[in-house]
């Protein structure tokens, strides 16, 4: 009953061959079963989604069901809110923290009937690309679990890789929903800023956070994302543009659809199993239909630089407020308030979250913020009209979604190694634009390998459409991992 | 006296004052934003700072920043950002407060003071919106405390902050300058202007520099200057301390201090080597603001005059001494009151006598809501002055009526009526009593005769008494000529 996609399991409850609770049940006995193995999740919310999965049952059984999620079991990962539900970040400092409040894409999926299962591990604060950073254990990739899920998503990507979980919501700040997903097989999109709100989502760096969804197919990311995005008057960075049906808009094909390869996509030192399997991806688009045009993004070189001054200045900033005074963690003994903040810090926050805040203050400090945050938002600017200028071309751009498949835990212990993972993903944050991640393949380890498609500010339908032209067309999604 | 009159210093002083905003809610979020309440209730998320929660600006403050920027002639920025200043501080829940740094509101304004009975102008650098902080309330003192809390209902009330520019040269101009900056404000309905609640707050930056130079001493910030008086008397020591510490050759030091209002001086706080490192960058969560000139225009438009331009107008239009214009628009309740009056009874020398002379001697002129809520209504002033205009009562018997007003709420109409006050203007009644004064005073008559026509009075003032002080006095004072005349 576990390993239908979403769109499946709508039909099967249609046609009451099976119900949310029995369907939920066999969810929640498959975590109980394997998931001490996996590591995906830090909290299990069992009761609740029973609750929930009874009253979708109801809505079915009297044919009303709110929609496609109706009764359909989701995984989010710990650092979206939920009212009453603890909400950690993957950290020490929130470990005990229990938001009084929902986050609106939460909210908006109770409201769609969705079934929360419970909330899945990351790494600290989000920062992190292997879920190795979480305070509380790794999580391993379902494929092989010597090997990381990616992260920060690394919980959500590994729940729905190894059928904890039918489909799942992560958060996108340098690629930590589509790295996750590249290296579980599944499907990861990141939305265009501001077409989810962030309202509830704890923040890492403000100005590139957004809430993305993971499913097992095309169709499915399709029908998460449509369930979550829209203007949120919470949100004062959401867009007020109208929501298009985005599984609607799958059909069609890439008929006519002009495809640009960046050249600057494929690099010295990159997993020459990645290129293969991403050019002969381009192969098929272009058997299908679609024109194929080499392009270039200069400034693809400096993203990682530019986002390890941008991401770390916001970080130091949000994360300011956890001083253990007002909720979370509190270091007791304190002869005075800097002390009490000071000890509490340094016990609450892991080592790479420390390193980020630091970088953060040292890159906003006087004498040094031109230099740094100044400079930064300069280059900010000119990715952005890398984007700009290859959109006048092409419809989408086609790349890999990392430049190797999943490593070895412990394998990556020099942050800037880590750091480089997201060189294919960082630029498309920094420009807000709107990226998929679908499997494209696997290496000769049997590791699956990520293709990246990257669209036009709020363009997603048309690269879930080539997406789902170029799923129709492969046979991937057959193969699926044995966790027994 | 200032402190270095007479002395070859100039003194140079900048004021940064704080308005808390007269709005219902919060800057950034839903929470009511009035004062007082039991701790903690009127919170939220947002206000509380809690992880995942947003911002999302309130439009009203935005209209009262504007509106007094235009009140400054301040040039409205056609956008403007909020951005986020650091610092680590429990009453403040995010440990930054949002604010605006590079790109503010406003910027180049001017607001007029008066000094020694000449008007100045005081230029206004810039004008931009924050969120206040919290409370923490110790137990004990902040030294011996062993527990402190927080107390967060103050926590995003929005802040309006006003920097003047190093125009002001006394501790007397600085107050002046203050005296002026709340006037406006709560002339245009912005800010209640109470000091004592922190509704408004003044930090002072203040330097000296020998007379003639052009380039600015160290200056120091002394903060908490919660009243006009403070404000005075802080820079008065200070401007004292400083040129004490110049003439003695020593140099003074960039610093924080604070004003002890108990021990009357000021100490230091944190000197320039610990001053705070903001680490401003531009808050992410909000989107560039962009302020529609139509919105501006429109706020434009909606602006009350103000008192320095009203003063004016009372003088040119209603034809007031200075002096009177002055009184009269002392608060925008008062001015609204004796203009109303003037619709009710267009004599504006006479209602201005009456209001500074009855009204004021009941009610204090800057009470804004004792004021409009006076027992005595504009419309009721004018029916008062009405009654003696039309000869009804006499302008004595007419102040004993205003008090009567006052107490009861009535009618001046009403009260005539029924205690009888009505005067006696009937010629033959008159005629007699007139006769009888006459026939009792000879001896007056006689002086009258002799050309001591003072003795006329003498004779006016029996019929009046003889009245009960209802006689209309001009029928009283021509039936005496004439009867006079011919005996």
């Amino acid at each position: 009953m576990t390993g239908l996609t979403i769109h499946e399991l709508g039909a099967a409850y249609r046609r009451g061959e099976t119900t949310p609770t029995q369907v939920v049940a066999a969810y929640l006995a498959r975590i109980e079963r394997l998931d001490a193995r996996v590591g995906a999740y830090l909290t299990v919310t069992r009761e609740a989604a029973l609750r929930a999965a009874a009253a979708a049952d109801a809505r079915h059984r009297a044919g009303t069901p709110l929609g496609p999620l109706d009764g359909v079991p989701l995984a989010v990962k710990d650092v979206l809110c939920t009212r009453g539900v603890r909400t950690t970040c993957g950290s020490k400092i929130l470990e005990r923290f229990v938001p009084p409040y929902d986050a609106t894409a939460v909210e908006r999926l109770a409201a769609a009937g969705a079934v929360l299962l419970g909330k899945t591990n990351m790494d600290e604060f989000a920062m992190g690309s292997s879920t190795e950073h979480s305070a509380f254990r790794p999580t391993k990739n379902p494929w092989d679990l010597a090997r990381v899920p990616g992260g920060s998503s690394g919980g959500s990507a590994a729940a729905v890789a190894g059928d904890l979980a039918a489909g799942a919501f992560g958060t996108d700040t340098g690629g930590s929903v589509r790295q996750p997903a590249a290296f579980c097989g599944v499907v990861g999109l990141k939305p265009t800023y501001g077409r989810v709100s962030r309202y509830g989502l704890v923040a890492f760096a403000s100005s590139l956070d957004q809430i993305g969804p993971l499913g097992q197919d095309v169709r499915d990311a399709a029908l998460l994302l449509g369930a979550v995005a829209g203007h949120d008057p919470r949100d004062a960075t959401s867009v007020d543009a109208p929501v298009p049906d985005y599984a609607a808009a799958l059909d069609g094909g890439v008929r006519g659809l002009r495809v640009g390869v960046p050249r600057e996509y494929f690099i010295e030192g990159m997993d020459p199993e990645v290129g293969r399997a991403v050019r002969e991806a381009v192969e098929t688009l272009r058997g299908l239909g679609a024109t194929v045009e080499d392009v270039s993004l200069p400034t693809t070189d400096y993203g990682i630089a530019v986002y390890y001054v941008i991401a770390p200045a916001e970080a130091s900033s949000n994360l300011a407020r956890y001083d253990g005074v007002k909720y979370g963690l509190r270091v007791g003994g304190a002869k005075d308030l800097i002390e009490m903040s000071s000890r509490t810090r340094a016990a609450g926050f892991g080592a790479e979250v420390k390193r980020r805040i630091m970088l953060g203050t040292y890159a906003l400090s006087a004498g040094y913020h031109d230099a740094y945050y100044g400079r930064a938002q300069k280059v900010r600017t000119l990715v952005r009209r890398d984007f700009a200028r290859a959109f006048e071309r092409v419809d989408l751009l086609v790349g890999p979604t990392t430049p190797n498949v999943a490593f070895r835990l412990g394998e990556k212990e020099d942050p800037l190694a880590m750091y480089l993972n997201d060189v294919f993903t960082v630029p498309t944050s920094l420009a807000g634009l709107p990226a998929v991640s679908v499997r494209c393949g696997f290496s000769a380890a049997g590791l699956p390998i990520g293709l990246q498609l990257i669209g036009r500010a709020f363009d997603e339908p048309t690269i879930l459409r080539a997406a789902h032209a170029y799923e129709r067309a492969t046979s991937w999604l057959a193969r699926r991992p044995s966790l027994a | 006296m200032s402190a270095t009159v007479g002395t070859g210093w100039e003194v140079v002083i900048g004021l940064e004052v704080h308005a808390q905003l007269l709005t219902r809610s919060k800057m950034f979020c839903g929470c009511p934003a009035a004062f007082g309440a039991a701790p903690n209730s009127r919170t939220c998320p947002v206000c509380q700072g809690m992880p995942g929660v947003l911002p999302v600006v309130n439009r009203r403050a935005i209209e009262l920043a504007i509106r007094t920027a235009l009140a400054f002639d301040c040039r409205v920025n056609e956008a403007c950002r909020f951005a986020r200043k650091h610092y680590y501080y429990p009453d403040m829940p995010k440990n930054f407060q949002i604010s605006q740094y590079e790109e503010p509101l406003a910027e180049e304004g001017v607001l007029e003071i008066d000094a020694e009975g000449a008007s100045r102008p005081i230029g206004i650098q810039r004008l931009h919106l924050e969120e206040d902080v919290g409370k923490l309330v110790h137990e004990g003192t902040l030294e011996t405390a062993r527990a402190s809390l927080v107390d967060y209902n103050r926590s995003g009330v929005p802040l309006m902050e006003t920097v003047s520019k190093p125009d002001l040269r006394s501790p007397e101009e600085a107050a002046a300058y203050l005296k002026s900056f709340r006037a406006v404000l709560v002339y245009l309905g912005v800010c209640d202007g109470n000091m004592e609640e922190g509704s408004l707050r003044c930090d002072a930056n203040v330097s000296l520099r020998p007379r003639g130079a052009t380039e600015l001493g160290t200056k120091v910030e002394i903060k908490n200057l919660n009243s006009f008086r403070n404000v005075q008397h802080a820079l008065e020591f200070e401007v004292t301390r400083q040129r004490r510490a110049l003439e003695a050759g020593e140099r003074v030091a960039q610093e924080t201090r604070l004003w002890d209002a108990d021990r009357a001086l000021t100490r230091s706080m944190r000197s320039k080597e610990f001053a705070h490192d903001y680490r401003y960058f531009p808050e992410p969560d909000l989107v560039p603001l962009t302020i529609a000139r139509a919105w501006v225009e429109e706020i434009r438009a909606g602006l009350p005059e103000l008192p320095r331009r009203r003063r004016q107008r009372f003088v040119a239009q209603h034809g007031l001494p200075p002096y009177d214009a002055e009184v009269l628009t002392q608060s925008r309740a008062l001015a609204d009151y004796f203009e109303a009056a003037v619709r009710e009874f267009p004599q504006p020398k006479t209602v201005s006598n009456w209001v500074m002379s009855e009204l004021l001697r009941v009610l204090p002129a800057d009470d804004e809501r004792a004021i409009q809520g006076a027992p005595i209504t504009p419309a009721r002033l004018g029916g008062l002055l009405a009654l003696i205009e039309d000869g009804t009562i006499s302008g004595k018997i007419a102040k004993d009526v205003f008090e009567k007003m006052f107490r009861t709420g009535d009618d001046a109409r009403a009260i005539v009526a029924r205690e009888g006050l009505t005067q006696v203007a009937d010629e033959g009644a008159l005629a007699a009593i007139v006769d009888q004064v006459m026939a009792r005073n000879p001896k007056a008559i006689e002086d009258y005769k002799k050309g001591k026509t003072a003795a006329a009075k003498a004779l006016v003032g029996q019929v009046m008494k003889a009245t009960g002080g209802k006689a209309n006095p001009g029928i009283v004072n021509r039936l005496l000529e004439e009867k006079l005349s011919k005996t």
